[in-house]
């Protein structure tokens, strides 16, 4: 027995001496990362290869080198298919030991792809996906959510568009699992600001036509249509109402998960005065302004929320590791969370203990033709959501590590 | 208010209107196919791609070129009937009399590298083609708001689409097409030449398909994928009309148009499967479709 524990201490020193080793230095004396994005789908436009050049910028502008480390890029396309993500992310800290995985976009890739970046304690840094239960109930301590979720955008829109006297709601819906969501947050938004839900239609995911929905919308007589959908849907919905005249004959529109790129697809006379909220947009001050332009050099186009946000999380992610001078997971997201975010993308940003990075989000409102002076002169910032109100509070989360803390106190 | 199974009646008009708006999308569409399956025995799974072609020509010649969209509904087809052509030459020809499977990997495989490309190009998030200005606006019809242009929609549609089962039904060069896909040995000893008029045939099919994309720009966003994401159910169209029957297309697109429009309204959630639904009924009923000739 006695000799037994001796050569169970021993073992157990032996481990803690090389855990305390690994913790100093950089695995491989390589940094690597892997950029996981739709590159081809639906999705493309929002993150994709935009995003790819964004890591790309923010590896170049470390020099391409961590105190004298590599920074290794690695690129896969996930189609939008869970089991691809998953498998991507397994073989590339199995096989390539990458180190940190950044873009993730579509939620149902992204909750597959982080369980594997948990089960082999390495990091995730999510930019593009939408979904607030990624830092809800699919917390975990090795992913953090960067640039903003379902919870702020239906948030900060849903009670700017009631603040402004719309009461009464009509919700058009995508039918599955993100815009029941989307409908539950704003439904909770509008009833809790005293406005009402007078009508809903769950459309099939995706839809081409939605001339049947939004006859359907405005027979309700809805003072707000709410468009509890994503990309295309978006796209083809505000097309359509803008034919049928619904915001000829009072109603108004909100959408919900927009980006810049869909404002750009449909241009201006399609969705001025469309207000939406944005986690970040090129044209705020010299900074985004100088970022943004050498982006568009690159890409030839402006960035949206999600690829500004690969940049922003990475370069936070480098100076961390350049910090502690190790890319171990544990050490690095502890300095993360420790330093404040204050960079092109956002002002004294906070990482939480559920993984969300708190910091301001925007409410715009989609320029006139007249207004524009420019093919991406498209927002106007009418208010700034401080961050704290912006996202899900801590009191009403459901993350496991933040419960692991009301527990400790 | 009269109410019809609990919805209003101006409701069901409104959405019965629509139905056959988008019908005659399904009608145009499926039509092209009929001619090329009809004629050519070809599965032709690059008229997504070929509709998407009509949609950019349109929109890049609006763009880069200042070619206007009435000009466009005319040059587009033309173009992409060319196209076709030449694929029809020199691709789908070495195929010939071989079995479908192979057409239609060949027309798929195209399909895939066009669309592939020009998401490399564009993106997929599409343009906004902007609508001409004479069918701005729109008509108060009391019961709904019908936008003016997609009156014009059913209107040019239905023309073509009519026009189209006139040429091959009932005139001189339509006997010839038929006749040279029935026996070509024989036409061709007459004196008729049988793989010029194929050729034309599949380019008159393309043509369709980007003369629909064109009518589709204005309202829809012209985007790699929007052949893609229509191609499936238009096949399912053809199915339930019968593969090649040319009247069962236009008829069943129409149909199954408004068939979708009121599973909008009584069950939206199924709006997207309900034309497989039907054509998984027509065909443990009727093997050969609604239109088709038993085989």
């Amino acid at each position: 027995m006695k000799a037994f524990q001796k050569t169970a201490s021993a073992i157990l020193a032996s481990t803690l001496i090389a855990s305390a080793a690994q913790a100093a230095q950089i695995s491989d004396d390589e940094i690597r990362i892997g950029y996981l994005a739709d590159m081809s789908g639906t999705y493309r436009d929002l993150a994709g290869p935009g995003g790819l050049e964004a890591l790309k910028m923010a590896a170049e502008d470390f020099g391409g080198t961590v105190d004298g480390k590599k920074i290794v890029i690695f690129n896969a396309d996930d189609l939008n298919k869970p089991d691809v993500g998953a498998n991507t992310v397994r073989q590339w800290v199995d096989e390539r030991n990458v180190d940190m995985v950044t873009g993730l976009v579509a939620s149902s890739v992204v909750l597959a792809a982080t369980k594997v970046v948990e089960q082999a304690d390495k990091l995730a840094l999510i930019s593009g996906a939408a979904s607030s239960g990624i830092t809800n109930e699919f917390c975990s301590p090795n992913h953090i959510h960067w640039t903003y979720d379902t919870y702020a955008l239906a948030n900060g829109t849903a009670k700017a568009v009631l603040g402004a006297g719309g009461k009464s709601w009509y919700m058009l819906t995508a039918d599955y699992a993100f815009g029941h969501a989307m409908e539950a947050d704003i439904t909770k938004v509008v009833e809790g600001g005293g406005g009402s839900v007078v009508g809903k239609v769950r459309h099939p995911f995706p839809s081409s036509d939605f001339s049947s929905y939004v006859l359907q919308a405005q027979g309700s007589g809805a003072e707000v249509i709410a468009l509890a959908n994503a990309g295309a849907d978006t796209v083809n919905a505000l097309k359509t109402a803008s034919q049928f005249g619904v915001t000829q004959s009072g109603q108004k529109l909100a959408g919900m998960v927009v980006f810049l790129n869909d404002i750009h697809a449909m241009g201006l006379d399609v969705t001025q005065g469309l207000m939406l909220t944005t986690g970040w947009y090129w044209d705020m001050n010299d900074e985004t302004r100088a970022w943004a332009k050498r982006y568009h050099e690159r890409v030839g186009s402006m960035p949206t929320m999600a690829q500004a946000g690969v940049y922003s999380a990475t370069m936070h992610y480098l100076n961390a590791v350049k910090a502690t001078g190790s890319d171990d997971t544990t050490t690095v997201r502890a300095k993360m969370a420790a330093t404040p975010i204050n960079d092109m993308f956002a002002k004294g940003g906070q990482i939480r203990e559920d993984g969300r990075m708190v910091h301001d989000m925007y409410l715009v409102q989609v320029k006139t033709p007249a207004e524009s002076k420019g093919e991406w002169d498209l927002y106007k910032i009418v208010s700034t959501i401080p961050g704290e109100q912006a996202f899900r509070p801590l009191a009403e989360s459901q993350c496991k590590l933040v419960k692991d803390q009301v527990a400790k106190h | 208010m009269t109410l019809l199974f609990g919805i209003p009646l101006s409701v069901l008009l409104g959405q019965l209107l629509l139905g056959l708006i988008n019908g005659a999308f399904y009608a145009l569409l499926s039509l092209g196919l009929a001619i090329i399956f009809g004629l050519l025995r070809i599965i032709n799974f690059a008229h997504g791609a070929q509709y998407m072609l009509g949609a950019f020509a349109a929109w890049l010649g609006l763009s880069y070129l200042g070619v206007n969209y009435w000009v466009a509904l005319l040059l587009a087809p033309l173009l992409v009937g060319a196209i076709g052509m030449a694929i029809e030459r020199h691709l789908l020809r070495r195929i010939a009399g071989e079995d479908h499977l192979y057409g239609l990997l060949l027309t798929f495989g195209l399909a895939l590298i066009v669309e592939g490309s020009f998401v490399k190009l564009f993106g997929v998030s599409g343009a906004s083609y902007p609508m001409p200005e004479l069918l701005k606006g729109g008509y108060n019809l009391g019961f709904m708001f019908l936008p003016t242009y997609r009156a014009w929609v059913v209107v040019a549609a239905l023309v073509v689409c009519i026009a189209t089962w006139y040429m091959i039904e009932r005139t001189r060069l339509g006997s010839y097409l038929r006749a040279g896909t029935e026996n070509p040995k024989l036409m061709q000893a007459f004196g008729i030449n049988v793989p010029l008029l194929i050729t034309l045939t599949y380019g008159y099919g393309a043509a369709l398909a980007a003369f629909a994309g064109v009518l589709a720009a204005p309202i829809y966003p012209v985007s790699p994928t929007m052949g893609a994401n229509l191609l499936i159910v238009v096949f399912a169209v053809v199915v339930i009309g019968g593969m090649g029957s040319i009247m069962g297309a236009i008829v069943t697109g129409l149909a199954m148009g408004l068939i979708e429009g009121l599973t909008k309204v009584f069950y939206p959630e199924a709006a997207n499967t309900v034309v497989f639904l039907v054509m998984v009924i027509v065909l443990l009923v009727r093997p050969a479709g609604l239109f088709g000739k038993e085989a």
